[in-house]
């Protein structure tokens, strides 16, 4: 106990002051402690109390349902190589569960809303217009046409018969163009869904959704 | 925040909201304050998951946003209270005192909320209700009216409260973060708008429900209503409650939690009918006492008597026995404050805790070092400073022995050393060394390892899961196919082969899973009462100082 003795040696006053003797110096401590100690006294069992197995019970439930609420966020599915045939269902059922739960916007910040939502309102915003004026073509076209009748009146008949062909014609082009242009946006929203993976998002406030429209959109998707 | 809490926040975020929730979580205890962009950039997830993961944080309390500490203009910062996270574990408790107070009715009330986070009563009433008649026979149902008044006893006793109004938002239309600059005072992400500023925060609010009594949900659309999130009747008519959102009132929770932590020590202490007079004594200061008041209001004797039930049949001479009982009973639960009115009367709460909490201690000590130990450290505890000498000399223990359990005590922290030098340099035989217990940091490091308890039993748990994970998937299974014969109707022979598909060493084994988790799930309900008790004393001695 070389060690040891220099260690006492190195005290200027009479260790014994401290009431420690030779006797009954205790073992010095080697190292940091084991990650599983040996237990010296065994746990004592639990304390039976009233209501306790109830509360196990509520417990185990609480675990169960909250697994299947819609705040238990599943991680994104990575996108796999192959698609497979149960993907569409697999899909269909995840925003049927989805669709249960949307928070109201006015207490979250902004900024958390999806953006899913926002090319969609443009979208409808942007259509009513496009109807409206789909409408007021026709009127203004069959405006037009009967002006034209009354103003051709004087007019050859030759002449009369190309405009109204013509006519004719520009009409049909005109609805063939509006319905390309209602098509082409129906593909960008499209586009802009896959891209964002967004359809599978359950934070779809539900406003927009189920206008009919909109719903077949979706079902396009897939 | 310490390691232990953040581990265990983890662990309950991923058992109820699942891994995306906590690593966004575990992200947002570790760092404080954050924006959306950081959380996004510095956990490497998408922007979708982060969103959502923080739309579930706020939905249920447990993150808080506001204007950041650059102050208004500046994005959002978002900031998770370990707090709230942590009443997870103890929602058990909520939903069983909500039974035990209102029934049925109001335990799944309490149930669903909790769930939720936060929803409208009328929604509340109705998925409750719907739940309800479930349960019942053919042919019953739950009326509304009788949930209505179930939410509105909860909401009178303040167990319910208003969630705070979200006072950035307002007229605030795109993301952009000039819409801050529109609100007049930008909440401080540190205090977040407390319920009780509202001052509606516990008025009902009046919904059109009445009118709709009885109505049967049989099992075939049962499934459909109960997500039920959006508040619309049948007829779409609107229910007049669309935003006003109702949450859990944790703190009444917990003070009715301490309450019933006194009455039942009183009760273990000395007995039942001075339990029943603390009891009494409780509930008639219930409305008068501060919520964090160290003592309730004095009640005078005569006071006390003429409230306490008739059924008790406690005469006054004998009540004023009892109470000179528990004013002499060294626990000092009951204090004395004048001698008016036949003697003025208060429970103290806040040493009520601390000595609830100073018991708790020393059982521990008790049941890890033994009773020898225990002795040294009440020693202690009783005579504040002691030498070394002294505590062999007054515990009664040789020397050796002595020593031993003091530096083991010493090591494990729950004693400590105070040096007192008589020359200025600390020359150890010139100096006293005293051994002392300081409660306070005590209890907080016990908790401390509360925490880790059960963050290691819930660890356990899912282990176990985990190892029997085949076993239990499995018997699910053939429960399935169980159930799906029994409806078709099966013959029980058939019924038998299936059953038989588990061989009996399989069914030993499930058993014995079954029994490891309900014991683990048990042990994290006790740990959770010893959290309790330490966490309100600790919070209490805050208070009083």
């Amino acid at each position: 106990m070389a060690g040891r003795g220099r260690g006492m040696a190195a005290f200027t006053f009479r260790v014994e002051n401290l009431g420690i003797s030779r006797a009954n110096m205790p073992e010095a401590r080697r190292g940091p402690g084991q990650l599983f100690p040996i237990l010296e006294c065994k746990p004592v069992p639990l304390e039976p109390g009233p209501g306790d197995d109830y509360m196990l019970s509520l417990k185990q439930e609480i675990r169960d349902t909250m697994r299947q609420l819609p705040c238990y966020l599943k991680p994104n599915a990575a996108k796999s190589e192959v698609e497979r045939y149960k993907d569409k269902y697999a899909k269909e059922r995840i925003q049927i569960k989805d669709e249960e739960w949307t928070p109201d916007w006015n207490r979250l910040p902004k900024e958390l809303m999806p953006k899913a939502n926002l090319p969609r309102k443009k979208s409808a915003l942007k259509k009513k217009p496009k109807k409206l004026t789909s409408q007021e073509k026709d009127s203004v076209l069959s405006k037009l046409s009967e002006l034209e009748k009354t103003d051709n009146v004087n007019a050859d008949e030759e002449k009369e018969e190309n405009v109204s062909e013509n006519k004719k014609k520009g009409d049909d082009d005109n609805d063939e163009d509006e319905k390309e242009e209602i098509e082409g946006e129906e593909f960008d929203e499209e586009e802009v869904e896959e891209e964002n993976d967004y359809i599978a998002s359950y934070f779809d406030n539900g406003d927009d959704f189920g206008a009919g429209s909109d719903d077949n959109m979706d079902e396009a998707t897939y | 925040m310490t390691t232990q809490e953040v581990r265990l926040c983890g662990l309950l975020l991923q058992e109820h909201f699942g891994g995306v929730v906590e690593k966004v979580g575990t992200h947002l205890i570790r760092s404080g304050a954050l924006t959306l962009r950081a959380i996004v950039q510095e956990t490497n997830m998408s922007l979708d998951l982060v969103k959502k993961s923080l739309c579930v944080l706020v939905q249920h309390g447990m993150c808080v946003f506001g204007a950041g500490r650059r102050g208004p203009g500046w994005p959002v910062e978002y900031c998770v209270c370990v707090e709230r996270v942590l009443y997870m574990l103890r929602y058990p408790r909520y939903i069983y005192t909500a039974k035990s107070l209102y029934g049925d009715t109001g335990e799944l009330i309490v149930e669903e909320i909790l769930q939720r986070g936060q929803m409208t009563m009328s929604c509340a009433v109705k998925t409750v209700a719907d739940r309800l008649t479930q349960n019942m026979e053919d042919g019953c149902s739950m009326d509304y009216s009788e949930v209505v008044s179930a939410f509105s006893n909860l909401v009178e006793t303040h167990f319910l409260q208003r969630c705070p109004l979200v006072a950035e938002q307002g007229s605030a239309p795109p993301p952009t973060t000039s819409t801050l600059e529109t609100a007049p005072p930008p909440p401080a992400i540190t205090c977040p708008p407390t319920p009780e500023s509202n001052p509606d925060c516990y008025r009902l609010p009046q919904i059109n429900l009445r009118g709709r009594g009885k109505r049967r949900r049989s099992s075939e659309d049962g499934e459909d209503q109960r997500g039920g999130k959006k508040p619309k009747l049948d007829n779409g008519q609107p229910v007049g409650d669309e935003d006003i959102y109702w949450q859990v009132n944790f703190a009444r929770f917990h003070l009715h939690f301490r309450d019933q932590g006194i009455i039942s020590a009183v009760a273990c202490k000395l007995d039942q009918t001075s339990s029943e007079i603390v009891r009494t004594m409780l509930r008639m200061s219930e409305v008068t006492t501060q919520p964090s008041a160290a003592h309730t209001q004095p009640l005078s004797a005569n006071e006390i008597f003429r409230a306490l039930p008739p059924s008790y049949s406690i005469g006054r001479p004998i009540l004023d026995q009892y109470l000179t009982l528990l004013v002499d009973d060294p626990m000092e639960f009951v204090g004395k404050s004048g001698d008016s009115g036949g003697g003025m009367y208060v429970v103290n709460l806040h040493r009520a805790l601390a000595n609830l909490a100073r018991a708790t201690l020393e059982s521990v000590v008790q049941e890890r070092f033994g009773s020898r130990s225990a002795r040294i450290f009440r020693l202690l505890l009783r005579k504040r400073h002691l030498e070394q000498k002294q505590v062999e000399d007054f515990a009664m223990i040789p020397a050796k022995e002595a020593k031993d359990m003091l530096y083991t005590l010493l090591s494990e922290n729950l004693v400590q050393l105070q040096e007192i030098p008589k020359t200025p340099d600390h020359a150890p035989s010139r100096t006293f060394y005293l051994y002392t217990v300081t409660q306070l940091p005590t209890a907080r490091m016990l908790l401390q390892r509360c925490y880790k308890t059960v963050s290691n039993l819930i660890e356990r748990r899912l282990f176990e899961t985990k190892e029997n994970k085949r076993h239990l998937e499995k018997s699910q299974r053939i429960e399935a196919i169980l159930a799906s014969l029994q409806t078709t109707g099966a013959e029980p022979t058939q019924l038998q082969e299936v059953e038989e598909m588990i061989t009996a060493p399989e069914r030993q084994q499930l058993e014995a899973l079954r029994n490891h988790i309900n014991k683990l799930d048990s042990s994290e309900n006790q740990v959770d009462e010893s959290i309790f008790l330490l966490e309100s004393y600790i919070k209490s001695a805050g208070t009083t100082r």
